[in-house]
């Protein structure tokens, strides 16, 4: 199989999306309130979104008559390019927001990046992705805030959610070999140049959630080459489980 | 003015289909019986989340996925709306919350049945939500303003779910072998329980006369109940699918289907709390609101510190 | 009871030229909150351009005792309707 470096690229952007969107999903009808839940879930059905629409192109990129669902639930995890962040518990309501700030951030910087791909294509969905985007990088940031800031309880939570995620931060910037080729062309982003960025809006933001920032210790990897914690076999075989049961079917 | 002729004036107005308004004066038994009312519904919205949200990890395809979120949410929603209208009426969202989740509370038995496959949400969202919708059309002309208001708005959202129900099923049933038998399978389980939701029988419903004459309710339980029958026998026919009940007949005399005997010891059993999931249900919410307190007191705590921040600034 | 959020109504102006239109309440720890939340839950379906909230304890209503005192005098006021005056048919533009 001819390797298919566009394809791996968008698998990369949209598994991100999918696997944080049904992690996020799973917080319809638990939330704190009300309000919040129906927050949350708005979220979640923007990364499903943003996923369908990457995964749609990917699948005419490959055009092996593959769709948006075959890419869904018919990848093992070995074959998820996913960042291990995204597919970690959502443990209790802070660490989700804490989580999702991280990514949100990132993910911030990134499709503003993307708009500038020279695959306009994928420009066109950054271009969509970065309204939806934006707001959520709000919101987390708000949360952050508020939580951090909040109670003696609530500041315990976030910080320890903060240091426990921290060493899984460092993959949002390493550049995959697909990345590294595909920056050559201008199709794909350098992330080394978004970590500026990235530290700076943290750094404010876990200053005014009056949360320490943790040292740079060991950080873990794998998720962009196949290799991903226990968790992701689990989402999946729950997510998959239909498609693998009726093989062929419509539903 | 005499309490007599209070009434009076507020019976005269509900007859002129004047909304009564939540200032307004009102008969103490009419607070209460929309308050109950009110929160019960607004209780179903948020516990008939549970049984579907199941299925959201678990949904088959990613356009199932997404239908099936933004319904589940949209009962936030609804539930949200109703306990808003509930709230005109003099009592607090978490008060009635205190309710539900201590078991005090009612809520829609259907959703203590368990959704054990996919084809249970094609049955959800065909069976109980047209259920729901049969009984909530009439709830927009309620008496009582905000309660109409929100029916009126929980109505325009929800004519998408019993479409996206009856579509789910569509497709299994045009599927294989084993997806015809699993929409099957669902209907068999959830006819029954989608009859049981209009209420007890006419003779066994005493306050059905008086909400009537509120005009609170607009047509009686077996009024409902037959009009669900009499649309559900020709959608059933669509979907070449059986609807379990044998004595199902058309009614020449009544321009009516006659159907079969319900089993009310079920139901008053499920009432009462022994459904298979009343537990694991007020166990979920339970667990919601709880692990969420820190979050809303953290939030609240610092809406505080930001108001006096502020206050202190604007004094500097 | 430190966790119970205040309550808010939600008002919203659905597009550009329009009023701002009352269309529920909801729970919100402060108004910042609160706009985001009238967000999440009143315009999921593309129902609006613009949100304001106020905390519900801020209104004032009036009280309905006092309807016939304040709405009853303004009705035989005929005289502010433009059909109170009688004009030609046959003339045009007024």
């Amino acid at each position: 199989m001819k390797e298919n470096l566009l394809l791996d690229y968008l698998l990369q952007l949209g598994d991100n999306a999918l696997v944080l969107g049904q992690r996020l999903a799973e917080w319809c009808g638990h939330g704190p309130i009300l309000e919040q839940d129906m927050a949350i879930t708005n979220i979640s059905l923007d990364l499903f979104g943003q996923t369908r629409n990457i995964f749609q192109y990917a699948a005419k990129v490959e055009g092996e008559g593959r769709t948006e669902d075959d890419l869904a639930f018919l990848r093992d995890a070995i074959h998820f390019k996913n960042i291990l962040l995204v597919e970690l518990p959502n443990g209790d309501f802070g660490r989700t927001i804490v989580k999702q700030f991280l990514y949100d951030a990132f993910n911030f910087l990134n499709y503003t990046a993307l708009l500038e791909s020279t695959d306009k294509q994928l420009a066109a969905i950054a271009e969509k992705s970065l309204k939806e985007v934006t707001y959520h990088l709000r919101f987390s940031s708000e949360w952050m805030i508020r939580l951090g800031d909040g109670t003696d309880v609530s500041h315990q939570k976030m910080q320890t959610a903060l240091n426990d995620l921290w060493m899984y931060t460092g993959e949002l910037f390493e550049m995959s070999k697909t990345e590294k080729e595909l920056l050559k062309t201008g199709v794909a982003v350098d992330l080394e140049k978004l970590k500026p960025a990235w530290n700076k809006k943290v750094k404010e933001i876990c200053e005014e959630a009056t949360l320490k920032i943790p040292e740079d210790t060991w950080m873990q990897t794998g998720g962009k080459t196949g290799v991903h914690t226990e968790n992701l076999g689990f989402l999946l075989a729950d997510m998959q489980y239909l498609q693998r049961a009726y093989p062929g079917q419509e539903w | 003015m005499k309490e007599a002729d209070l009434e009076k004036k507020f019976q005269d107005k509900v007859d002129a289909e004047i909304r009564i308004e939540p200032r307004d004066w009102m008969p103490e038994k009419y607070r209460k019986t929309l308050i109950r009312q009110i929160s019960q519904h607004a209780h179903s919205e948020i516990v008939g989340m549970l049984p579907e949200g199941n299925w959201i990890s678990r949904a088959p395809s990613l356009k199932r996925k997404v239908g099936l979120i933004a319904k589940v949410q949209d009962e936030a929603g609804h539930g949200l709306y109703l306990y808003s209208a509930a709230e005109t009426l003099g009592i607090d969202r978490d008060t009635m919350f205190q309710q539900l989740n201590s078991g005090k509370a009612k809520y829609s038995s259907i959703f203590n049945y368990p959704t054990i496959s996919w084809a249970d949400i094609g049955a959800i969202g065909w069976l109980v939500d047209g259920a729901a919708i049969m009984n909530q059309v009439p709830l927009c002309r309620c008496s009582y303003g905000p309660y109409a208001r929100a029916m009126v708005r929980v109505c325009k959202e929800e004519s998408f779910h019993q479409r996206q129900g009856f579509e789910i099923l569509m497709t299994l049933m045009n599927g294989s072998q084993e997806q015809k038998d699993m929409a099957q399978n669902a209907i068999d389980r959830w006819w029954w329980p989608s009859m049981m939701m209009f209420g007890p029988t006419d003779d066994d419903s005493p306050n059905t006369v008086q909400s009537m004459k509120w005009k609170i309710k607009r047509y009686t339980n077996d009024e409902l109940r037959q009009k669900f029958v009499d649309v559900c026998v020709d959608q059933a026919k669509v979907l070449g699918i059986n609807l379990p009940d044998p004595d199902l007949k058309w009614n020449e005399e009544r321009g009516h289907y006659d159907f079969g005997a319900i089993n009310w010891d079920e139901f008053w059993n499920v009432v009462k709390g022994n459904g298979p999931c009343n537990k694991q249900r007020l166990k979920t919410r339970n667990e919601a609101y709880d692990n969420g307190a820190w979050v809303r007191e953290a939030a609240m705590a610092y809406s505080e510190k930001r108001a006096a921040r502020k206050a202190a600034g604007k004094v500097a | 009871m430190k966790n119970t959020w205040p309550l808010w109504e939600v008002f919203i102006r659905s597009k550009q030229g329009i009023h701002h239109k009352h269309v529920g309440s909801l729970h919100a720890p402060d108004e910042m909150v609160a706009i985001e939340n009238a967000r999440d839950v009143y315009t999921r379906r593309q129902e609006g351009v613009s949100i304001w909230v106020v905390e519900s304890k801020n209104i004032t209503a009036s009280n309905p005792d006092d309807s016939d005192a304040f709405y009853e005098p303004a009705r035989d006021k005929i005289y502010r309707h433009p059909t109170f005056y009688d004009l030609p048919d046959e003339l045009k533009h007024i």
